[in-house]
């Protein structure tokens, strides 16, 4: 091969990286910039981040969530997954920007450390269906919020214009407060369902052997997906509305970065080399 | 070259009236109605040396633009409609434009894109020159001089409408209050407005709401019958007055313009009311002096609070800005201008490409 997968998504992040710049010079000059070229941007470095991470997985054989490295690589994915599909369909000014921006920030800093990516466990899906299905729509569903967190933040800056009444400079890029509930309420609804399949298919596997269930990573994760339940549940209700939805799915978004950390140490057994560093690797 | 095409007699010229030194009262009378602006074509057509000419009418402006084939021509076109509007001639000089030749052009440039409007930068005046050249174009009173200025001012409009930002951001407070919902609720097509208060600026910010495709306008206002009569104009429903807040959540903004000494809307209804509809904002915009709203409105979370001055504000922020693009749209349409008069000049000169009129 001519290049190998940790190339090419250094090439997929640098194509992020030109979507915050691009939107980072327009803002400064208080102009917009053209929608279809940061689509397109963005769109080239999503298919050579998804050639990036097919590489790894035809490496190791199975879905590329080993590890830290792999984990946040496929959830900056993700999140461009939804915004090539969101971005398209509702035409929301900005969340290009930030969508590129969040995911060359998720990409460079996977790529920047190395020690993400020294060792990977294959053991964690063992080639098991039900796992690598439960990783892969989990880490979707994590994709699912970090967008959600995108609007939410986009929703927290157009409430503070109309609050402050600054609505000029480049205040004026920015969609429409009920546009952004929306999007946002119904984001939140598609993130829950998914995490919720995919918390349904750990336990019908893992059901069968709790000893291979890490407390610590079920903990972080469960009061994760009923953190989310219930802030959905009080959306609906009405009782959690405006910017104090945006807040709480902001907040909970971090807490979902940071329950990464307890699912990538619940694979301590079995760790191995890095795919890229173990080129022998079958 | 431009003082051969002086010399030779031909120029283009402007001369009229406009609202940056006639008083409104005085434009009133100047104003030419549709009857009066075709009597006064008829009078035109036959002045000799008037080779072409357009005739531009609106609340703001009267001015001929046209091509003098002789000196002294422009002045006869003057005299003729003073005698036409009764008006005093020597009065009419002394605050009347007369350009010629390239600054006529760019003058036409200008009013084109808004850069000489009262409201700067509106778009309105580029749609009633087009009207203008579409009326003397059907007289058969334009030819290859005006057809080309008049065409190329409109490029040179939409040139400066793209890329200036001297259109951007509302100057009017009802067109700002429109925007402002729109920041809210995106596209108005779901959005019901309840305007409490039949005058002048609520009647403006309800056409501007119904102009921008506002689901629905309901008005309400002390005397019933004022409320009906205006929501027919408005082809909007009224509301009894006493109905305003029991009913408030069945809107999303509310425009409270009356002339009421007291409050018309209290912290405590709009409050109730953002409990039965908790997941939609609501716009709350009191254009009235003394105020309608109790400020205290503002506390209540998912509500927009806006007054007169906050309105006055945005639009005076906007209008700053447009005018710092004033300077960069201006230099845009001096090159054009320079351009064009180039052009225009061979085309003034004796023997040039074509002296005779054509549509």
């Amino acid at each position: 091969m001519l290049f190998d997968e940790r190339q090419v998504l250094w090439v997929a992040a640098a194509c992020y990286l030109a979507g915050l710049v691009l939107g980072t010079v327009s803002l400064i000059r208080e102009k917009r910039h053209s929608r279809v070229t940061m689509f397109s941007i963005i769109a080239v470095g999503y298919l050579l981040q998804t050639l990036g991470l097919v590489m790894r997985g035809q490496e190791v054989r199975g879905c590329p969530l080993g590890n830290i490295f792999e984990i946040v690589q496929f959830a900056s994915w993700s999140t461009t997954s939804l915004y090539l599909l969101i971005g398209a369909t509702f035409r929301l000014s900005m969340l290009g920007y930030l969508s590129s921006s969040l995911a060359a920030a998720l990409s460079l800093t996977s790529l920047s450390v190395p020690s993400w990516d020294a060792a990977r466990n294959s053991a964690l899906s063992g080639g098991n269906a039900f796992v690598a299905m439960h990783a892969g729509l989990a880490m979707f569903a994590y994709g699912v919020f970090a967008l959600l967190a995108l609007t939410s933040l986009l929703f927290l800056l157009r409430d503070h214009s109309l609050q402050s009444k600054r609505l000029g400079g480049w205040f004026t890029f920015l969609p429409s407060l009920v546009q952004l509930d929306l999007i946002g309420y119904r984001l939140q609804g598609v993130g829950v369902g998914l995490l919720s399949i995919a918390m349904g298919v750990g336990y019908m596997y893992w059901r069968l052997d709790e000893a291979t269930v890490d407390r610590a990573k079920l903990l972080a994760v469960g009061v994760l997906w009923i953190a989310y339940i219930i802030s959905l549940a009080l959306r609906v209700s009405g009782r959690l509305v405006g910017r104090r939805f945006a807040w709480v799915c902001l907040l909970l978004y971090v807490a979902a970065l940071l329950t990464l950390w307890p699912i990538d140490r619940s694979r301590h057994p079995g760790t191995e080399p890095a795919a890229s560093s173990t080129q022998a690797t079958p | 070259m431009s003082e051969e095409a002086s010399n030779s007699g031909a120029q283009v010229f402007v001369l009229g009236a406009t609202h940056h030194r006639v008083p409104i009262e005085v434009r009133e009378r100047l104003a030419l109605g549709k009857e009066g602006a075709e009597v006064l074509r008829g009078e035109l057509a036959k002045v000799a040396g008037l080779r072409e000419y357009v005739l531009l009418s609106t609340c703001n402006r009267v001015e001929f633009y046209g091509v003098q084939e002789v000196p002294g021509v422009a002045e006869e076109v003057l005299s003729k409609f003073c005698r036409r509007q009764s008006f005093d001639e020597q009065q009419f000089r002394s605050f009347a434009i007369q350009l010629r030749n390239r600054d006529a052009i760019q003058h036409l440039l200008e009013v084109s894109s808004g850069l000489d409007s009262q409201m700067l930068g509106e778009t309105e005046i580029f749609g009633q020159v087009k009207d203008a050249y579409s009326a003397a174009q059907d007289k058969g009173s334009t030819g290859v001089v005006l057809n080309r200025v008049f065409q190329k001012a409109f490029q040179a409009a939409k040139r400066v409408r793209t890329e200036t930002a001297i259109t951007i951001g509302q100057v009017s407070v009802a067109n700002v209050a429109v925007d402002l919902a729109q920041d809210i609720f995106g596209s108005l097509e779901e959005t019901r407005v309840l305007l409490i208060g039949a005058g002048e600026i609520g009647e403006k910010t309800a056409q501007a709401f119904k102009s921008r495709g506002a689901f629905s306008i309901t008005v309400a206002s002390r005397r019933f019958e004022r409320a009906v009569e205006l929501a027919e104009t408005l082809g909007a429903s009224a509301l009894p007055f006493e109905q305003r807040e029991h009913r408030l959540h069945e809107f999303d903004a509310v425009v409270c313009a009356t002339a009421a000494p007291d409050t018309v809307l209290s912290a405590e209804a709009v409050h109730h009311a953002l409990r039965k509809r908790p997941a939609r904002p609501m716009l709350c915009l009191d254009l009235a002096l003394p105020r309608d709203i109790e400020p205290g409105v503002a506390k209540t979370e998912n509500v927009y609070l806006y007054n007169l001055d906050d309105l006055a504000k945005v639009a005076e922020e906007n209008r700053k800005a447009r005018e710092a693009e004033v300077a960069k749209a201006r230099a845009l349409l001096g090159e054009k201008a320079e351009s064009l008069w180039q052009a225009v000049m061979k085309r003034l000169m004796p023997g040039g490409d074509d002296q005779g009129r054509d549509t």
